[in-house]
């Protein structure tokens, strides 16, 4: 392969990977900490793009708008745990399962109605829209490469949080032993909506800087969210840096995975099945994953 | 005075009965539409009924279920293809019209799958097994969607196949019907006899307490391996039936969403009764097939319908007609 194509792919790899970054953080810490299977998690990346793609023609920044559409997503989240996903914390996961399928019907069809059927197509920002030579001869877009650095300044913020703040000392407490954080006085109830609150942004964030490179449309949460699960998996449930590096190694898997098969003339038939291979492989070495969370 | 037993048997007879006269009296009233409808409503409480073997009475939930459907269903489409272009599968596997050659051939393509796929899934549990399941299915989701010989994401038309032992024409609507009537009549019975069985009742141990099973001294590994290899097998014989409905076939079957249906119908009718998944898809298909009528968006009101459900009537249509079970009939 050549030394180019390989660089360029690499940070598409990186790029992709912190995006199910974004996706995965909020996920495992919900799964982690309440102990809630939220197969919901997709739509909130699906609203964060409608938002953002609705925002951005009104407003005219792509700043405002992304900033709106992350207090709009994380509100519709604080709303769907209130109303709807608190009371099933306690349920078994085949509960969970259910109900988040149904909150998916709702979602999918509440866009439908809102938006239409048609996929929107969501420009990139002007600032960002230019191509820059990172190496000589190889113009790279800018945009992928502020995707990348958001992703990685949000996993230095959400480290800084959880293992430097009061509210993720808690975070981390209520994972191990939830009983004990409630009985010390602590408002558990709240602490889980801000945390699920924190994840339905985190996937927002990720749903609209993939706008741009992708399409905006309403199965665009469905297939993310298996990758996300993935990604999960192979970290280990609950642990944050375990989806930072499972997340870097899918998006890079799935990446090289579509390049190389046709690099040496085998057809790309077994593109889309390495990542499912890789958590497979990783399952039979480390049934927890490769961070297993404590407790 | 009538027991709560009584009733979900006369319940159940009732049904069977409406479904047996389905054919008739459609055709009498002119609206034969319905019988293929109704058709595709019991090849989908086939394949519910074979997720309630390891969802209901194992407590296994396997996100994955469409994956055995879908896999069934091609086997069906890729003999019938390569009879009619008189090709052969791999260049060595000769295609078939035969019905009783590609059926049996879907359940054992469907179980094998779902024997590797258990192998590896039920090793884990809880979370982990949700994932895994779900994750693989997506895998052979995939796999048929970047299957271009097979007509990839387009999917794959055939014809032919419709004519069962060489005389029973498949391509008569009511023929067909009560071809799949008698398969479902079989799969309840079989699944009836097997749920009563020692092998049910300690599938059923696995569910409530795996860990006491385990130290009474069964190997649960393998009995579940097994309930859910013979669940996969009678999923691909609905696949199959599926196919042969509809000469054509294409990877949505198999898309996780698919899966999340089939869940639904077990639960909606009534779950580890073996009867309520066959409720549970009648209610659910003519919910899928009928709302649309009175709202395009049906889906905004089915959606929060499930979670009340869920939150509310967790024990689905059947649940009412039947006793709670010792220890509140929860699951693990």
């Amino acid at each position: 392969m050549p030394l180019l194509l390989f660089l360029e792919q690499t940070l598409n790899g990186l790029q992709f990977g912190v995006t199910l970054f974004l996706m995965a953080a909020g996920l495992t810490l919900v799964l982690g900490i309440m102990n809630m299977v939220n197969l919901a998690h997709g739509a909130f990346y699906m609203l964060g793009a409608y938002f953002a793609a609705t925002l951005v023609p009104i407003t005219g920044s792509f700043l405002v708008s992304i900033v709106l559409a992350l207090a709009g997503a994380a509100a519709v989240g604080l709303l769907t745990e209130v109303v709807a996903l608190r009371t099933l914390y306690s349920r078994d996961h085949l509960d969970q399962v259910l109900a988040t399928f149904g909150l998916i019907l709702f979602f999918r069809e509440l866009v439908k109605i809102l938006w239409g059927p048609i996929a929107i197509f969501m420009d990139v920002p002007a600032l960002f829209s230019g191509r820059v030579e990172i190496v000589p001869g190889a113009p790279y877009p800018v945009y992928r490469l502020v995707v990348l650095a958001v992703g990685v300044g949000v996993g230095g913020f959400l480290w800084w949080l959880i293992a430097r703040t009061r509210l993720g000392m808690l975070i981390r407490a209520g994972a191990s032993n939830r009983e004990m954080v409630g009985a010390l006085g602590i408002d558990i109830k709240l602490l889980y909506t801000l945390v699920f609150a924190l994840g339905c942004g985190l996937a927002a964030l990720a749903g609209m800087m993939a706008g741009p490179l992708y399409v905006v449309d309403i199965g665009m949460g469905d297939d993310i969210l298996i990758k996300t699960f993935v990604v999960i998996v192979i970290g280990g449930i609950g642990s944050v840096r375990g989806a930072f590096v499972a997340a870097i190694i899918v998006g890079m898997v799935d990446t090289f995975g579509r390049i190389l098969p046709s690099q040496f003339g085998l057809s790309a038939t077994l593109a889309e099945i390495s990542i499912y291979v890789l958590m497979a492989a990783v399952l039979l070495w480390k049934p927890r994953g490769l961070f297993p969370a404590a407790g | 005075m009538i027991s709560s037993l009584d009733r979900s048997r006369i319940f159940v007879l009732l049904l069977l009965a409406a479904l047996a006269l389905l054919p008739i009296v459609a055709t009498i009233g002119g609206e034969e539409f319905y019988i293929g409808q109704f058709r595709r409503i019991l090849i989908f409480a086939i394949a519910a009924i074979s997720l309630d073997l390891i969802l209901g009475y194992g407590g296994m939930v396997s996100l994955g279920h469409a994956a055995f459907l879908g896999a069934g269903a091609y086997v069906v489409a890729i003999l019938v293809h390569h009879a009619s272009e008189e090709t052969r599968f791999l260049g060595f596997i000769p295609g078939t019209f035969e019905p009783l050659i590609a059926w049996p051939a879907a359940m054992l393509v469907s179980a094998a799958l779902a024997f590797f796929i258990g192998l590896v899934s039920l090793r884990t549990s809880g979370v982990y097994f949700i994932m895994i399941t779900l994750a693989f299915a997506q895998m052979v989701y995939y796999v048929f969607v970047s299957w271009r010989a097979y007509g990839g994401d387009d999917g794959l038309r055939f014809r032919g196949g419709d004519t069962l032992a060489g005389f029973i024409d498949l391509g008569n609507d009511v023929v067909f019907y009560y071809v799949v009537f008698a398969v479902l009549l079989g799969v309840l019975y079989l699944g009836q006899r097997l749920v009563k069985s020692r092998f049910g009742r300690v599938i059923e141990g696995c569910r409530e307490n795996e860990r006491r099973m385990r130290a009474l001294g069964f190997p649960t590994y393998r009995y579940k391996l097994t309930a859910f290899t013979l669940a996969g097998a009678v999923a691909g014989l609905a696949g199959a039936l599926f196919a042969t409905q509809e000469s054509y076939i294409s990877p949505s079957i198999m898309h996780w969403t698919r899966s999340g249906d089939l869940i639904i119908m077990v639960i909606l009718g009534g779950m580890g009764t073996l009867y309520g998944p066959l409720v549970g898809a009648v209610v659910f298909m003519l919910m899928e097939k009928f709302l649309p009528d009175y709202t395009q968006h049906w889906q905004i009101v089915f959606g929060p319908i499930l979670v009340l459900i869920v939150l509310f009537a967790r024990r689905g249509v059947f649940g009412w007609l039947l006793p709670a079970r010792p220890g509140g009939g929860g699951h693990g």
